[in-house]
Order: C-alpha cells, then sequence, then structure tokens
C-alpha cells in the first residue's frame, strides 16, 4: 500500500512556442486579451509595455522573452494572464490559453536536471500528463527577474 | 511640552509593538538581516528619543537592549534566550510607559537588574535562565510558534494587534499598541464634547477616498473626451457641473491629506538644545518654508530620517566652539533647514556650516568594509556617497547621540521607500548640504500631453516654462559637435531630442521634432524636441511596476481620457540624464549666494565693475549679466511710479542698483540686463567702469539686502552685488505697486468653451490679482456686456463654436464702450497667421493655452498700456 498522500490542484494552463505551461489557479486573476499595449521606452527586454485592463495600469510581461524564446509571428490575438505580483498587476503575455487542469500530485515531477537553466529557475516541477508534459511556473520567480540575473 | 510628551508615547507604544512582533519573527527566522536592521532601528530610535524628551530610565534600558541587538548585527549567535530577555526588556519599557502617561513623570525605580544582564548578554551571549524567570514581570508571554507559519496563516500577535485594533462596539478604542492594563482604566476625558470643531479619521479613511476620487477623475476625463467627440451632446452642461464638482472634491480630498512640514519639525529646536547642551556645542537652528505642504503620509516616513539628520549635523558635522573659533568661523554653528517645492517635488534641504565630510575617514572605513578596494579611486562624489552604506559610521567612538551606523542608511531606506532620492555636498571645513527630493507620487498633476516617435507622453506642467514652435519662429536649432542649443532670446538652450533620450524609433523626418518643450528642473533649464504637443489633461499619476523604476526618465503612468496608458516623464530624471544638473551657470547663479562662496570661484572670474549711488565700487559677476545697454534716458516710461523701458517688444522694469542712484534726466542711461526664465530687469547704475579678471573672493559678508559682501578687485573696495535680490523685485515689486494704487482689483471678463480651461486658469488668474467671471461662450460675453458689465481685461479662446474669438474682438471692437479693453487671445495652435489675424483684429496678444506665465505676462503688459492711456 502506498502511504503517500496525494492533493489535488488546480491549474490555468497556456500554450508557449508548443510547450503547455501551467499556474496554479490560486495566483491568476484573470485572463484577459492584451490590447493597446503602450511601449516602455527604455524597458527591460521582458517588458512589453503596459495596458490599461478596466482602469488600472497592467505591466505586460512577455513570456517568450523571459523564456529565451524567439518572438511570437503570428498576428493573433495576443493572450495574457493577469497576476498580482507583490500588489503590483501583471499581464504574462502567452501564445494561447489552454484548459484548466485538475491535477493531482502523483503524476508530479521534479524538473529535471538537464532543462535550460533559465528554466530550471523559473519552474517548480513538471506534470505527467497523458499525452504531455506540463511546466509549472512559480510566477514570483518569473517575475524576479533581477534577483535571477544575479544569481546567474 | 505635553504635546511632545503624548506624541512621544504615541509613537513609541506603536514602535515597541513593532519590535515585539518584529523579534518574534526574528527569532524564526534569525538569519534574515532585514528584519534583524528593522528592530535594531527603532529600538535605536526609541533611544534616541528617550534621551532628548529626559527620560534617563528609558534610555538606559533600550541602550542596553540596542546593545545586544547589535551583538546579533554583528553575527551573535541568535539564541531564544537572548530574545526573550529583550522581550522582557520590551515588557519592561512598556511598563514604565504606562506609568508615564498616566503621572506625566517617569516612575522612579532601577532597572540595574535587566541592564546587568543586558550586558552580560552583550559581552558573553549567555545569561542564566533562572535569573531571567525570576525577573519577568508577566505580562507578555512571547507567543512563539513551534513551527513557521504556513502560507495564509496568521500569526497570534497579528491577530492580537488585528483585535486590538479594531474598533470595538463603544469605539472606546485607547491609542494603537495600548497592552491591556492601560486601556479604559486610566484615560482622561479629554476630548469633550464640542470642544473642538475638528474630527479624527482613520488614514485609511482618507486613503479610500482619495483612490475613489483619482478613479472619479479618470471617468470625467473619459466622458469630456466623448463629449469632445460629439459637439452637440446635451450632456456637456451636466458634464461641465460634474467636472467642477469633481475637481472640488478632487482639491478637497487633497487638502485632508496635506500637512505643514513644520509638524515634523516641531521637535527639532528642542532636540538640538538638549543636544547641545549635552555636547557642550552653541547651535543655532534656522527653520525656512516650515508652511510647505506635504502629504501626510510622506510627512510620516520622513519624519524619522530628518530628526536623524539634523542629530548627525549637530554631532557630527559641527565642530567644537574652540575648534571653530580656530577654523575662523563664529563659534555658534549653525544647522539650517529648508523646505520648498520646486518643479513638482518637495526639496528638503538640512545645511551645516561645520567641518564638512572627512573624505580621508570615509575612505578608510570603506576600505574596512569592503566597499571599495585599494585600486579604486572614487570621486569624492561616489565617497559622500558612501555614507549612505548600511553599517557605515565614520564615528570615531559611540555616543549615545548618533553614530552606531544607524543614521544615514535607514534615511535613505526610508527616503526610497517613497521614491524619493537624497543627494549630498560637502566642502572640507564649510559645512555639508543634504537635500532630499520627493516627487509627487499620488497627486493629480496637470500635463502637458506630448507625442515623440509615434506614441504619446505626459509632461507634467509644472516644469514646463514655455513652448517654442521651431518651424514659425526665427529660433533656430543649431548644432555644436552633436550638441542641439537653441537660440532663444538672448541665450543659448541645450536641446535634447526625447526620441533620441528615450531611444524610440526614428519616424519620418518630415514633420519629426517640430516643437520645443522648455523646461526648469531646479536650476537648470533646458529643452526638448518632441514632434507634436496635443493639449494638456489633469492626470493621476500611477507609479509604475518595480520593474521598471529604475528607468530615470519616467515618472508614472497614467490612463488618459481616450483609455490609453502613457507614461509620465521625469524632469528630473530628463535633467539628471542629459547631464544638466550638474550646471547651468546663467540661471544657477541667480539663485544662490552659496555660489560665489564655492570654491571654484576662487579661479579667476570676469567681474563687470560699476557705479552706482553713494560712490562705493561695485561689481558682478559677468556671467550673470545677459547684456549691457545704454538706453535714452527719454526713452524712460513712469508706470504707477515705476521706472520702465520699452525693450525687444516688452516693458522691462528698470530697477536702481543703489537706493541713491538717480536715473539721468537727459543723455543715456546705462543699464546691466538680467535674464532669468525670459523675464528682463534693467539694474539701473551711473556708470560701467571696467570689466577686470580677478579672482572673486568675499571677505565681508553684508547684511545689506542685494549686496552679497564686499571683495578686493584690483586692490579696491568693492561690493559684490546679489543679481538674485533685483531680478524678483523688478517682477514683484512692479506688479504689487501697481495694484496699491489701482486700489481694486481688475476686473477680467475669461470666455472659454471648455469647462476644463476655464477651471485651470480661472484660479490662476484669481491667483494673480484679477477679479474673474469666466463664460462659456462668446454669445454669453456680449449679452453680459449689454447688460451693463463692465471689465478691464478680456481673455478669449480663439477655437470656439458658434462665435470664435475673432469674431468676439471684433464684435467688441465694434461697441464704442469696449472698444478699448485689451484683448488676450488663448489657443492651443501656435501659428504665424493665427496671430497675424489676431493682431488684424486688434488683439493685444495671442498666447498659448499651457503657458501660463506668458499669460500673466501679456496680463501685466495690457494692464500696464491701460494704466497709460487712462
Amino acid at each position: 500500500m502506498n502511504k503517500q498522500v496525494f492533493t489535488e490542484t488546480e491549474f490555468v494552463t497556456a500554450w508557449i512556442s508548443g510547450q503547455l505551461f501551467g499556474i496554479p489557479i490560486a495566483r491568476v486573476h484573470d485572463v484577459f486579451e492584451a490590447e493597446r499595449i503602450t511601449h516602455v521606452p527604455l524597458a527591460p527586454a521582458e517588458i512589453s509595455g503596459v495596458l490599461n485592463l478596466r482602469g488600472r495600469v497592467v505591466t505586460a510581461f512577455d513570456m517568450r522573452t523571459r523564456l529565451g524564446l524567439p518572438p511570437r509571428e503570428s498576428a493573433k490575438k495576443q493572450m495574457a494572464i493577469g497576476i498580482d505580483h507583490d500588489g503590483e498587476a501583471y499581464g504574462l503575455l502567452v501564445d494561447s490559453m489552454g484548459e484548466v487542469l485538475k491535477l493531482s500530485t502523483e503524476t508530479l515531477d521534479a524538473v529535471p536536471i538537464n532543462l535550460h537553466a533559465g528554466w530550471v529557475a523559473i519552474s517548480t516541477g513538471i506534470y505527467r500528463l497523458e499525452d504531455r508534459l506540463m511546466v509549472v511556473l512559480d510566477v514570483d520567480k518569473v517575475l524576479d527577474s533581477r534577483k535571477d540575473t544575479l544569481a546567474a | 511640552m505635553e504635546d511632545l510628551l503624548q506624541e512621544f508615547l504615541t509613537e513609541t507604544n506603536e514602535s515597541l509593538d513593532v519590535v515585539d512582533n518584529e523579534l518574534v519573527r526574528f527569532e524564526q527566522e534569525p538569519n534574515n538581516a532585514e528584519i534583524l536592521g528593522r528592530i535594531f532601528r527603532l529600538v535605536h530610535t526609541i533611544k534616541g528619543t528617550c534621551g532628548f524628551i529626559g527620560l534617563p530610565r528609558l534610555e538606559a534600558l533600550a541602550h542596553a537592549a540596542e546593545t545586544v541587538m547589535g551583538k546579533f548585527r554583528d553575527g551573535a549567535p541568535v539564541t531564544a534566550d537572548a530574545v526573550s530577555l529583550v522581550l522582557v526588556t520590551i515588557d519592561r519599557l512598556k511598563s514604565i510607559l504606562a506609568e508615564l502617561e498616566a503621572t506625566q513623570a517617569e516612575p522612579t525605580g532601577t532597572d540595574g537588574d535587566l541592564i546587568v544582564q543586558l550586558e552580560q548578554m552583550a559581552l558573553d551571549g549567555g545569561v542564566p535562565q533562572a535569573a531571567v524567570e525570576e525577573l519577568t514581570i508577566g505580562t507578555l508571554t512571547p507567543q512563539v510558534l513551534e513551527r513557521p507559519l504556513r502560507p495564509g496563516e496568521v500569526s497570534l500577535d497579528d491577530l492580537e494587534r488585528a483585535f486590538r485594533d479594531t474598533a470595538g462596539p463603544e469605539d472606546k478604542k485607547a491609542d494603537k499598541g495600548g497592552d491591556n492594563r492601560r486601556t479604559g482604566e486610566r484615560r482622561h476625558p479629554d476630548t469633550l464634547p464640542n470642544g473642538n470643531q475638528t474630527l479624527r479619521v482613520s488614514v485609511d479613511t482618507v486613503e479610500r477616498l482619495m483612490t475613489m476620487v483619482s478613479e472619479l477623475v479618470l471617468t470625467r476625463n473619459q466622458l469630456l473626451e466623448i463629449v469632445r467627440r460629439h459637439s452637440e451632446s446635451e450632456f456637456k452642461v451636466p458634464l461641465q457641473r460634474l467636472s467642477n464638482v469633481t475637481a472640488e472634491l478632487q482639491e478637497g480630498v487633497m487638502k485632508t491629506r496635506m500637512q505643514p512640514i513644520g509638524n515634523a519639525w516641531a521637535k527639532l529646536p528642542r532636540i538640538v538644545r538638549d543636544l547641545g547642551q549635552e555636547l557642550g556645542k552653541d547651535i543655532e537652528l534656522e527653520m525656512h518654508g516650515a508652511e510647505t505642504e506635504l502629504d501626510r503620509q510622506v510627512l510620516d516616513i520622513i519624519r524619522d530620517p530628518l530628526t536623524h539628520m539634523v542629530r548627525n549635523s549637530a554631532d557630527h558635522g559641527l565642530e567644537m566652539p574652540a575648534d571653530r573659533i580656530k577654523a575662523g568661523k563664529p563659534a555658534k554653528g549653525t544647522i539650517r533647514l529648508s523646505a520648498y517645492q520646486a518643479s513638482g517635488q518637495i526639496v528638503i534641504e538640512i545645511a551645516d556650516d561645520g567641518r564638512g565630510l572627512n573624505l580621508a575617514k570615509i575612505r578608510k572605513r570603506a576600505l574596512e568594509a569592503g566597499l571599495i578596494s585599494d585600486e579604486d579611486h572614487p570621486t569624492d562624489a561616489q565617497l559622500h556617497k558612501m555614507i549612505f552604506a548600511p553599517g557605515f559610521s565614520t564615528a570615531e567612538k559611540v555616543t549615545s547621540v548618533s553614530g552606531r551606523g544607524v543614521g544615514m542608511d535607514v534615511v535613505k531606506t526610508n527616503i526610497d521607500q517613497i521614491g524619493g532620492t537624497i543627494d549630498l555636498k560637502s566642502k572640507p571645513g564649510r559645512g555639508s548640504t543634504f537635500s532630499i527630493k520627493i516627487p509627487l507620487t499620488l497627486a493629480i498633476v496637470p500635463a502637458l500631453i506630448v507625442q515623440s516617435g509615434g506614441e504619446r507622453y505626459a509632461i507634467p506642467q509644472v516644469a514646463v516654462v514655455e513652448l517654442v514652435h521651431r518651424a514659425s519662429n526665427a529660433n533656430l536649432v543649431e548644432d555644436i559637435n552633436g550638441a542641439m542649443v537653441l537660440r532663444l532670446r538672448d541665450k543659448l538652450l541645450p536641446l535634447v531630442s526625447l526620441s533620441q533620450l528615450l531611444r524610440l524609433p526614428k519616424q519620418s523626418a518630415a514633420e519629426s521634432e517640430a516643437f520645443v518643450v522648455v523646461m526648469q528642473v531646479g536650476q537648470s533649464l533646458f529643452g526638448i524636441l518632441v514632434d507634436d504637443v496635443l493639449h494638456t489633461e489633469e492626470i493621476v499619476v500611477k507609479p509604475v511596476a518595480s520593474s521598471l523604476r529604475e528607468i530615470k526618465v519616467l515618472g508614472g503612468n497614467t490612463i488618459l481620457g481616450d483609455g490609453a496608458v502613457i507614461m509620465i516623464l521625469d524632469p528630473n530624471g530628463i535633467a539628471e540624464s542629459i547631464g544638466a544638473t550638474r550646471e547651468d551657470r546663467t540661471i544657477d547663479d541667480f539663485s544662490k549666494k552659496e555660489t560665489v562662496l564655492d570654491d571654484d570661484s576662487l579661479k579667476s572670474v570676469s567681474m563687470l565693475v560699476f557705479r552706482s549711488g553713494t560712490g562705493a565700487l561695485k561689481a558682478v559677476p559677468l556671467s550673470l549679466v545677459t547684456r549691457l545697454e545704454e538706453i535714452d534716458a527719454k526713452k524712460i516710461e513712469l508706470s504707477s511710479g515705476r521706472p520702465m523701458v520699452q525693450y525687444r517688444g516688452g516693458l522691462m522694469p528698470l530697477v536702481p542698483a543703489d537706493e541713491n542712484a538717480k536715473l539721468s534726466q537727459d543723455g543715456s542711461q546705462p543699464l546691466l540686463v538680467f535674464t532669468d526664465g525670459g523675464r528682463s530687469v534693467g539694474l539701473i547704475v551711473d556708470e560701467i567702469v571696467d570689466i577686470v579678471e580677478d579672482r572673486l573672493e568675499i571677505k565681508v559678508a553684508s547684511e545689506t539686502p542685494g549686496v552679497l559682501g564686499s571683495a578686493i578687485i584690483r586692490d579696491q573696495a568693492t561690493e559684490i552685488i546679489d543679481v538674485a535680490h533685483f531680478l524678483p523685485l523688478g517682477f514683484a515689486d512692479w506688479f504689487h505697486g501697481k495694484q496699491g494704487v489701482a486700489r481694486e482689483k481688475k476686473k477680467l471678463l475669461f470666455v472659454d468653451d471648455s469647462a476644463f480651461f476655464r477651471n485651470m486658469l480661472a484660479p490662476v488668474l484669481q491667483a494673480a490679482g484679477y477679479d474673474v467671471a469666466a463664460l462659456p461662450g462668446a454669445k454669453e460675453a456680449l449679452a453680459l456686456i449689454e447688460r451693463g458689465a463692465s471689465f478691464d481685461l478680456i481673455v478669449t479662446d480663439i477655437e470656439m463654436p458658434e462665435m470664435d474669438g475673432y469674431a468676439f474682438a471684433e464684435a467688441l471692437r465694434a461697441n464704442a464702450r469696449t472698444a478699448h479693453l485689451p484683448v488676450v487671445a488663448l489657443s492651443s495652435t501656435l501659428s504665424g497667421a493665427a496671430v497675424s489675424r489676431s493682431e488684424r483684429v486688434g488683439m493685444h496678444a495671442y498666447v498659448a493655452k499651457f503657458d501660463r506665465r506668458g499669460l500673466l505676462q501679456a496680463l501685466k503688459t495690457a494692464s500696464a498700456d491701460l494704466q497709460e492711456a487712462a
């Protein structure tokens, strides 16, 4: 008998460059289409700009740049996952949204050691889904890019 | 004294509560230097305050606790025993405070028992357990959880704090942080019903109001934007009312948050006096600008840092009287505190005339602390900055006054927290000046919306001096080795392209950078090239995300009426990034006497020597003089008793360089023309003697206004005049003088279809001394005049529905009763054609809507003409 206790967590999932990522649903404020992004001059590369989401200024954060991936080519609508980080509103720009999945820790694995160091730093684990793998993102680490660069 | 004590009690109780909580956290995370730093600072502050307020028992106890905390900071192991001991000490402090509050006097008794243990702890890091138990007073059991808190859990202390801070049904809430023994029983009924017509409202309530007002302003702007697109909307009138009410509400809420900075200074004179006695120094504390208002929240945050800095100045900055006399300075040292508003920022300066920073010592200390290595050769300015590093202190001995290395790093932390900056200038033997700049982070500010590289940006109006249209003006942009400059009247204005500054993609050359926004930041003046100037808007400054805060040229972002987010430029950041803060001599020298006393000025300077009045030679640095003029004495006109001369298309006030200076009756009159921010003043002199190159060293400071002091120039005693004294004289006096003669206010009719501009400009005009009637249209204005209303001046918008400004001016000309009235046109577009058309219809002046200063200037000129005609 297996004595290990498994817990279930719900994830908001999204596709970035053909890879599925998941963010614990508790951290996700909302999902929206990012329109009229205002470019912020002199900003770090991963910050695409700022936008107005129902009267709140949201900082748009380009996940592709953060993950070291090439920029998106398709001109389809730009989806974003709204996150609150240290009281500030961020929108993580992703290619497209996936479903909300309820996953058991039974299928959770540690981050493989051979993963790109930049990815290791911002993921907390990998879920083994039936047909693919889902990388769990630690949004706080994703957004704390400065600390990262210091560590590197 | 009672006020002081009450404030002290409230503050200290609050601090102790925090220390309680933090200590408990610290015990769980003994390696968290941040928590330790906070505790240490709090205890240090408590100790300091006790010392100054004359509470030796509390001070001794806090000092002992601080020593233990200092050991932790130096890496001593954090044991539960040690933390308990400190907690017990805090309990003791609290019980003494409770007594103090009840009896208004520090209870007698001694804390030798605790102090011995604390000292023992500090020495060897251990204490017999039994002794602690014996001494525990038993009021507080440190509520330590055996395991770290899980996410979402709240510590017992937080929970208890939440209970205490929540108003009960009867809301007999005691002072925050009061412990149970104090609550209720010892409260005096000091607030009598109907006694005081003020209410205490929690800051949260005001904060919430502020947030809602900000939202309201945004919504109002959105509505205005929509209505702007539908000119015939029935919403227009109710929206105007909504807009007015919003503006008033906004102002009201802002006002509730403002407090004069003097509130934070109130304790300082006493502190300085006591400190002076303790240290054996004679110290004078000067305070300027105590009425400068600051946001309450900001005020709370800078209160402690200011106190620290004043203490530091007294302790480290000023020398002992004997040393001062030896150095040729007065025995009495001076600490000068000043506060003022400049380009949307509050600037607070703490200056002393002491020995200045000891660079050698800082370098040594920085080496020891590993901040620099032997190979590093930091500049003086870099060395100065090092005193803000954590744990940095050059005090040779640890005094109870300052010096444990708490101080400047705390100051910097607090100021950083509110997005401010701190800067420091120091000259060996002459003293140090700290300047703190606090930006307006939460305010609603009028801003100029400009466009560059296809994006819009907001520039806070306060920093904008004027706008120059490149094409329609003879102003030439020239290039000196890649640096752009603009010939603007009598000066060269450094220019910087906004798109280059922000590294924006290149636009088509055809229409780019058509406007120059002339900005003034502190004492420096520069121009920003932008593609287009759109309009002005009241914007709500929203802070940018922390990851963007490093970008100095951006001061925040805002949501415009049309829903777009745009970035707000930070004038100070821009000035800094283009190096304008270093120096713009022409203006800099006008404002501060210190510049002349600067070391740099010991090099030779070109001086203009002249004679005026009593015959003693006078001189002024040539660099300050814009131009020398000899005018025909007959051209001098007297306007309400003040001499003026028509000069370059405007009226220039003339000011005598000496009370006894006489105007020439005929022949020519020599003048020195000074220009500052586009305004010129002519200084009347008898004779220009010579231009000499000499070292400028002021030997004797002067008390006479307008004279900085005396210097030896070419072996002759010469008075050096203070230009800064004469410049404002020309304008302020001229204006007030006129008011005095006219007795009653000039009646001004202001016609503008935009409620927004009416609301924005009417108060400006009122503040400038006019009796303002603001109307939304020319028809209404003519009807009012028809009904018999009379005015002295008219200001009208050009672009208006139904009847535009030109037609309005023509209608006025056609009426004999109003034909003579000076009309000043206001417009958001500046073009040569518009200006000439305004001249054709007999308008007096044509001013850009956003150029407030230009408007006031035009009105002054217009009313001066009126005076002449009358």
